[in-house]
């Protein structure tokens, strides 16, 4: 724990992350804030599933699932039976993760790509599902009454409130990320990662570990969905299950470099500002899509192991600050 | 809900000739799984070359559709070869997510060029063929029959190619065990990559076939890569042969539901059944090479 508490990475990363989530609002800039709500729910989205994919080693498509579940049972609360966004934030969570621990019960038994197919089958299968279930309003989705926005001070100070509750959820990401990474838990999940059959023999509860961190990659993601469509004020199914951004994110995390901390951040950031910045620019807009599977096709290929894989390999010097 | 006899046997009868494309385009997916264990998840993005290779070739050469559909498949024959040496051969011995992403890469320079070049509003080949009745009030058009009837020939031919012909034998024996297959004398990185282009070919020829059935767009292609998926694992990943009959079987209950309830609802019940075979059968309701 102590290693852990001192370590030197965990302070500059706090500090990073509290420094970015303050800029917008120290400079008012609500522009800067919405390219920011982005980047920062990207990064938890790519720092969770990090937990199961770069750790244990199970290729998650689906990753989006426990996003637009989340964001459901948020808005439905919130809509519907007129709860506040905090319980409701805690009903995405908990929702998501519970529906990940009964699925992962039964698909985590899956190995290598059966698995990944699996994934992309309960995506699309979520996806078809939302699309014809009426409490949750059908292919229409779910809106937010206007009137709810009141409650947080009218909708300009509520997106404010979106944005420093997704500030505080990206740096819980960030804190869980770097505890389970140091610890036995994460080990074992690595351990399952590099052959499952030896971690069997050498007495790690494989089904377990590989639940729980599914459960644990699955939590974050409900609470965002909702902030996210609270935000937005309104959730369809489309999307809440878009499986593009699902594949999206587990770009960012190979960009980054996969089984690291840092990794999925740097990942997330690098990949959502490359795009924003090929999408207006007027030359490159229409060929954005193109040149960002060049780009993936060029990392996959040539630097497998990401951009901070990349640099712990070159400069050893800098592994203390860079985990 | 009231079940009319000829309806349900004229929307099975629908379903089942569309059932054979769609064998067709799975057929290419699988082939590639069961042979290098990759999945290939540019899939449905050939897919929808194929089709927009067919409207080209119709409208600006006008050329008939069946003929443009053996121009396509022959093009996806080296386009596959080219993909194959470009994002496949280096990271073959790579984990899954590797070969997972790379082919994603392809699918998003494909869509994305794609988009930029035809933009992403609705086409359609028009070409008609007629109804043909079968008695009964069952009537299928015309092209739909043509089409499963082309899609059953390529498989039968396929089906030839594997198991009478050398090469064919030396695709089943690399798909079968690669180090084995590599002391016999058989040049694996040659047969991989002619099994990559096969894939290849068999999802543009199956595109440029649903390309007469449907109007289509440049993003439709997820929709039939899905349905490969769904059929992959009825027929068993790496069974050409099982594909076609997952095909039949997507093909029936695509049919059969409409009768009963919300169309809406027949890709719950695809994805549904997708993951329960995939839990209890992943080897395929047919068998597969593992």
């Amino acid at each position: 724990m102590r290693r852990i508490i001192l370590s030197p990475f965990l302070w500059i990363g706090i500090i990073i992350l509290a420094a970015i989530a303050t800029w917008p609002m120290a400079t008012n800039n609500p522009t800067l804030r919405e390219e920011l709500f982005l980047i920062l729910m990207f990064i938890t989205m790519a720092l969770s599933l990090n937990i199961i994919l770069g750790y244990t080693g199970y290729v998650n498509f689906g990753h989006i699932v426990f996003f637009g579940l989340g964001g459901y049972l948020g808005i439905y609360v919130m809509s519907t039976l007129h709860w506040g966004l905090f319980p409701a934030m805690i009903v995405g969570g908990i929702g998501a993760s519970v529906f990940a621990f009964l699925l992962g019960a039964a698909i985590l038994r899956l190995r290598g790509a059966y698995f990944a197919l699996a994934t992309i089958g309960i995506n699309e299968t979520m996806l078809a599902l939302a699309g014809n279930f009426q409490p949750f309003g059908g292919a229409t989705g779910l809106t937010l009454n206007f009137r709810i926005y009141k409650l947080y001070g009218g909708a300009g100070k509520a997106l404010w409130l979106a944005f420093a509750l997704l500030a505080a959820v990206t740096i819980i990401a960030f804190i869980a990320s770097f505890i389970i990474e140091k610890s036995k838990f994460g080990l074992g999940l690595m351990v399952i990662r590099e052959d499952e059959d030896a971690a069997m023999v050498m007495g790690i509860p494989t089904p377990l570990f590989k639940n729980l961190a599914y459960t644990a990659s699955a939590f974050l993601p409900g609470i965002i969905g909702v902030l996210y469509f609270f935000k937005n004020g309104n959730i369809e199914p489309g999307e809440a299950f878009n499986l593009e951004m699902s594949i999206e994110v587990l770009v960012m995390i190979m960009l980054g470099g996969f089984g690291t901390v840092s990794g999925p951040i740097i990942g997330a950031a690098l990949y959502e500002e490359i795009r924003s910045s090929l999408i207006v620019n007027p030359l490159l807009q229409s060929m954005h899509l193109v040149i960002a599977g060049l780009l993936l096709l060029a990392i996959i290929l040539f630097v497998p192991i990401g951009v901070v894989g990349w640099i712990r390999q070159r400069v050893p010097a800098v592994r203390r600050y860079l985990e | 809900m009231t079940i009319n006899a000829n309806v349900l046997i004229a929307s099975l009868l629908d379903g089942l000739l569309i059932g054979f494309v769609y064998g067709l385009a799975a057929m290419g997916l699988t082939l590639i799984w069961g042979v290098m264990d990759v999945i290939n998840l540019s899939h449905g993005a050939l897919i929808v070359l194929g089709m927009f290779g067919a409207l080209l070739a119709v409208q600006s050469w006008g050329l008939h559709p069946y003929i443009a559909f053996i121009i396509v498949s022959i093009a996806g024959l080296f386009l596959g070869v080219i993909i194959y040496y470009i994002a496949i051969r280096r990271v073959l011995e790579a984990p899954e997510l590797t070969t997972l992403l790379s082919t994603f890469a392809v699918s998003m320079i494909i869509i994305g060029g794609g988009t930029a070049a035809f933009t992403t509003s609705p086409r359609n080949i028009n070409f008609n063929l007629g109804t043909i009745s079968f008695g009964g009030g069952a009537n299928v058009l015309g092209t739909k029959l043509a089409a499963a009837l082309l899609a059953a020939m390529v498989t039968f031919l396929l089906y030839m190619f594997l198991y009478k012909t050398r090469i064919g034998k030396s695709i089943r024996a690399v798909s079968n065990n690669r180090a084995a297959a590599e002391l016999m004398g058989i040049p694996s990185m040659q047969i991989l990559a002619l099994s990559f282009g096969i894939g290849t070919l068999l999802a543009m020829g199956s595109g440029a076939l649903i390309a007469t059935l449907f109007p289509f767009n440049i993003l439709s292609g997820s929709v039939y890569e899905l349905k490969s998926f769904v059929i992959g694992v009825l027929g068993g990943l790496g069974n050409p042969i099982g594909s076609l009959l997952g095909g039949l079987i997507l093909g029936f209950i695509e049919g059969l539901i409409p009768n009963f309830m919300d169309t809406s609802w027949t890709p719950v019940i695809e994805f549904a059944l997708f993951v329960i075979i995939l839990l209890v059968k992943p080897q395929g309701l047919f068998g597969s090479k593992d």
